[in-house]
């Protein structure tokens, strides 16, 4: 048991040369599952553990930190990993159909060996409590993520992959110049101990240029607007199944790592008199928000709007960040779970559509509220929590927003907020309509019902967006708890 | 017999679960309606025995789960939700009778989603009526909206769906953008959002920020069609006549005046209220809607759009009620929820029984109609006088206190506005019937056919309705009570 921070790491990270062995789809596909599943099972644990006894510090190969890499899981991490964990594992298991629509059988094997390392490398990310640990990991889940983007189906999704491999280099060597400057600085890479050294450093200078190293490179890869342009390509032309576990988790991630560099190691205080951050992150979150929403409302293709749309999603985390309080901390950290849980939903359904129809343009949408009833349904719920609709999780994440917003007496960015809500209406009732009003046309007739296995996967997220949009004591009580201790405030 | 706890439990739990029963009978219509119709009569049933154990003192609370801290679900009776409730339940009875009539005569398709969507929207009526704090009023609140979206855009074509997307916009906007951030700024500012007699804000709270919350208030319940944001209302008429009559002249708008009611009342409390800025200005923004909506109501040839245009008026008189901050305007204007609610219905039910048994839906064709619905017509002359406020019919009585709210308040110009829109509404109203029965020197187009009436369940329907606008103008006493505890 003490070994299960590792665990939760290495357990999908050797999947993946033994999935390269393996080689077959049917049996790779099998030990993806476990795989994934027994993750989630280890985040599960590990939440309880954190819970019951608080912050569970790792010795990898029992060297002592400083000097050993040391995997450091507290509440935060701890939320974070069952999220991936969790959506991964409804990916595997939905792949078995998922797949077949985008990627040919011979391929696959290929697929599930990346799926894992990409598991295995965004898992990592959460799990470190080492700098230069995170880096590594951040390489291996993007260098996953750029060859998972390329097997999708057209040429463009070449494309898209070398547009997402240039931009997601620029910032992961960004991130690199930032710990190489605190490394030559404080000469520590573990990372309480540097948020120990770093205010003694008397070179502000260099502090501050790391800082904003840092904070650039991982804005680049949560595609913080106006950093966004790589997302919706390489969200429209991946493989619809690498589309939902990107969506649900990849920014998700990169969220994470910037509350963990920001909070953790510089502490929510950090250089406010010389980088007006929290107004930065204000405007741009908003600016983020209205203008993905706004592109949003005139896309033809609906894995590309809700690309934008999680663009428009990642602003109001950012718009949490920048409030700079307990409850807007809080409010991102609750949107980061909501929103996996969204995006999900919405992505999964819509891989059902894929598979069904062929397409995921408007026209392949005619009719199929009554052909596809079970999905359309998964899509309506999933954008009426996009929107924000009371008892789905949308509306808990939007209500703390607010209330994060009017506390710190920002009355004009709750406003804002709200009235980007309504544009998200419009954008999911364009699907609708055309879902529900339209007739069959040839593209869509004859358009059954996705696949079991895929209809489970999606339903279980939709469940879980009504089920924590009323019963919020998980998501409430750690967001608020990990927010407080983020924040050097105790409860 | 059950307690009254479990009963408020049922009230809200019953439509609700009728649901699944007409999806199994979707292949059985006259089982399906008969589910339908008696799921109404037991929840009338039950809501009389919540009324019952109402007047004896009791008021019964369910807790069903705290969604945040602070932030529950949970329902209480009271004076309006009893008020509210028994009006809902009972016309969902007669308007289900009405339905069978006239969806069969009028041959829609999918009726099984047609009265799941009703079920759902009655159960969310339910809900808001019997709400105990602000926030299970918003969560219902847009259920409500999103219940009824299916019922408007019931015909599927271009008009429905663009009617539909003005309904939504409307509705979701308002509520979004005005009415949320309310509700989180009164939580945030007073801690509570139960209501409370007198108000949740302590006395020191900056009137300047009341006064402010109050305009979001008022333009956040866009039920309760406040001009600018009433445009929803006619939209939705595009729906089939029974959803138009139950939820467009009664449960949907009505859900917006008993909001606009409770927040007047119990979250700020009559006093406070009377303090604030912006109370007059929302006052005399009310009187123009019922003055611009009744002018715009005359200019309809649509009688749809004519008792749609009526209705955004007369949801200001309560609304203006209410911003009277008076005891005695309360009163009138939870009164008026009642007999607006069997004037309206009475006129909708006409205008689908016209539309069924002689294709017309314009006011221009209907000259001399007296002769072949002469009974229909009859009906439309009692709802119109209800809605005027003319003896014998019920609207009298919250006409009267209305005025007499008013006058206490020293708002003269109101009572010039409400007599003033009287006059308006006898002049769009009254000469519909006057001009069936006598249509003067222009021949009817068809000439006589003798006595074409819409089908039996949905004339029961209306002689019900009109019945009750008389009976209501005899014994307004126990009405009376009910409104007369709203305030506390």
């Amino acid at each position: 048991m003490v070994h299960l921070p590792v665990l939760q790491v290495v357990i999908p990270l050797m999947a993946a040369p033994a999935l390269l062995l393996l080689n077959r789809p049917w049996q790779s596909w099998l030990l993806t599952c476990v795989v994934t599943i027994t993750a989630f099972a280890i985040s599960g644990s590990l939440l309880g553990t954190v819970y019951s006894s608080g912050t569970i510090s790792y010795e990898l190969g029992g060297w002592e930190p400083p000097w050993g890499i040391e995997y450091r899981i507290d509440l935060l991490s701890a939320y974070v990993l069952l999220i991936v964990s969790g959506v991964a594992a409804l990916v595997a298991v939905a792949s078995r159909q998922g797949l077949d629509a985008d990627v040919a059988s011979d391929k696959q094997p290929t697929l599930y060996v990346l799926f894992c390392l990409c598991l295995a490398g965004l898992l990592g990310i959460v799990a470190t409590g080492d700098l230069f640990n995170v880096f590594v990991f951040l390489e291996i889940s993007s260098l996953s993520t750029y060859a998972l983007i390329a097997m999708g189906p057209h040429r463009r999704a070449l494309w898209a992959s070398y547009q997402y491999l240039v931009v997601g280099t620029i910032g992961a060597t960004f991130l690199l110049i930032g710990i190489g400057f605190i490394y030559s600085l404080t000469g520590t890479l573990n990372m309480q101990d540097i948020a120990a050294r770093l205010p003694l450093v008397d070179a502000a200078h260099t502090v501050h240029t790391a800082f904003a190293f840092i904070v650039v490179g991982v804005c680049l890869k949560l595609a913080l607007f106006p950093l966004h342009f790589w997302l919706p390509n390489a969200y429209t032309y991946a493989p619809s199944m690498v589309t939902v576990f990107l969506a649900a988790t990849a920014t998700k991630v990169a969220v994470y790592l910037l509350i963990r560099l920001h909070y953790s190691i510089f502490g929510p205080n950090f250089a406010l008199d010389v980088l007006p951050l929290n107004t930065l992150f204000l405007v741009l979150g908003l600016a983020g928000v209205f203008a993905a929403s706004l592109v949003a409302v005139q896309q033809p293709n609906v894995k590309r709007l809700f690309a934008y749309s999680s663009i428009a999603q990642i602003g109001y985390m950012i718009v949490g960040l920048g409030l700079g309080t307990v409850i807007g901390l809080q409010a991102t950290l609750l949107h980061l779970f909501n929103h996996a849980l969204m995006k999900g939903a919405l992505f999964m359904a819509i891989a059902g559509v894929v598979y069904r129809v062929g397409g995921s343009d408007l026209a392949h949408f005619a009719g199929l509220g009554r052909l596809m009833p079970w999905t359309m349904a998964a899509i309506l719920i999933g954008g009426l929590s996009l929107i924000g609709v009371p008892l789905t999780v949308g509306f808990i994440s939007k209500w703390y927003l607010v209330l994060g917003a009017l506390e710190a007496g920002l009355w004009p960015i709750a406003g804002l907020v709200l009235i980007a809500s309504v544009l998200a209406l419009f954008y999911v009732w364009r699907i609708v309509e055309v879902a529900y009003f339209e007739a069959p046309t040839s593209l869509t007739e004859g358009a059954r019902e996705a696949p079991l296995g895929m209809l489970l996967a999606t339903w279980v997220l939709v469940g879980a967006n009504i089920f924590f949009g009323i019963d919020t004591e998980l998501t409430r009580q750690t967001s608020e708890l990990a927010a407080q201790h983020l924040m050097g405030v105790q409860p | 017999m059950m307690g009254a706890q479990q009963v408020l439990q049922w009230v809200i739990l019953l439509p609700a679960m009728a649901i699944p029963l007409l999806l199994l009978l979707r292949h059985y219509p006259n089982l399906r309606e008969g589910v339908s119709l008696l799921a109404s009569i037991t929840l009338f049933a039950l809501v009389t025995i919540l009324y019952r154990d109402f007047t004896v003192g009791g008021s019964a609370e369910v807790v069903w789960i705290a969604i945040m801290p602070g932030l529950d679900i949970s329902f209480r009776v009271d004076a309006l939700g009893v008020l509210f409730a028994l009006v809902a339940s009972f016309l969902w009875i007669i308007t289900t009778l009405y339905a069978i009539g006239y969806m069969r005569a009028h041959a829609e398709d999918n009726q099984t989603r047609f009265y799941v969507f009703f079920a759902v929207s009655i159960a969310s009526v339910m809900a808001i009526a019997f709400s105990a704090n602000l926030f299970t009023l918003f969560v219902f609140y847009e259920v409500l909206t999103l219940a009824t979206y299916p019922l408007v855009t019931h015909a599927g074509t271009a008009k429905a769906r663009a009617g539909g997307r003005t309904y939504l916009t409307l509705l979701v906007g308002t509520s979004v953008v005005f009415f949320l951030p309310a509700i989180i700024a009164t939580y945030a500012i007073s801690g509570s959002l139960t209501f409370t007699h007198g108000g949740v804000f302590a006395a020191d709270t900056s009137p300047v920020l009341l006064g402010a919350l109050l305009l979001l208030f008022i333009f956040g319940i866009g039920k309760a069609a406040i001009m600018p944001f009433h445009r929803w209302l006619p939209a939705a008429m595009v729906a089939p006549t029974p959803v138009s009559s139950l939820l467009h002249a009664v449960a949907v708008v009505k859900a917006g005046v008993f909001s606009v009611i409770k927040v007047g009342a119990l979250i700020f409390g009559l006093d406070t209220l009377a303090g604030l800025w912006s109370t007059d200005l929302l006052l005399y923004l009310a009187a123009f809607t019922v003055i611009v909506a009744s002018l715009v109501a005359m200019r309809q040839d649509n009688l749809k759009a004519r008792l749609a245009y009526s209705t955004v008026s007369q949801l200001s008189y309560m609304t203006a009620g209410v911003l009277l901050a008076t005891s005695t305007g309360l009163l009138g204007s939870s009164m008026h929820i009642a007999m607006h609610a069997f004037g309206k219905i009475t006129l909708f039910f006409c205008a689908g029984a016209i539309l069924v048994a002689a294709h017309k839906s314009d006011i221009s064709q209907m000259r001399g109609l007296g002769r072949q619905m002469p009974f229909t017509m009859a009906a439309f002359f009692i709802g119109s006088l209800s809605i005027i406020g003319l003896p014998p019919t019920g609207g009298t009585w919250s006409k009267w206190y209305l005025i007499t709210g008013s006058l206490e308040a020293d708002q003269w110009a109101l009572v010039v506005v409400l007599m003033l829109s009287s006059l308006l509404n006898i002049a769009y109203l009254l000469p519909i019937p006057l001009r069936a029965f006598f249509p003067g020197d222009v021949r009817p187009l068809e000439g006589a056919v003798g006595i074409r009436e819409a089908p039996l369940p949905s004339l029961i329907a209306i002689g019900i309705t009109s019945l009750m606008c008389v009976l209501l103008f005899l014994f307004p006493q126990r009405l009376y009570d009910l409104a007369r505890a709203v305030g506390g």
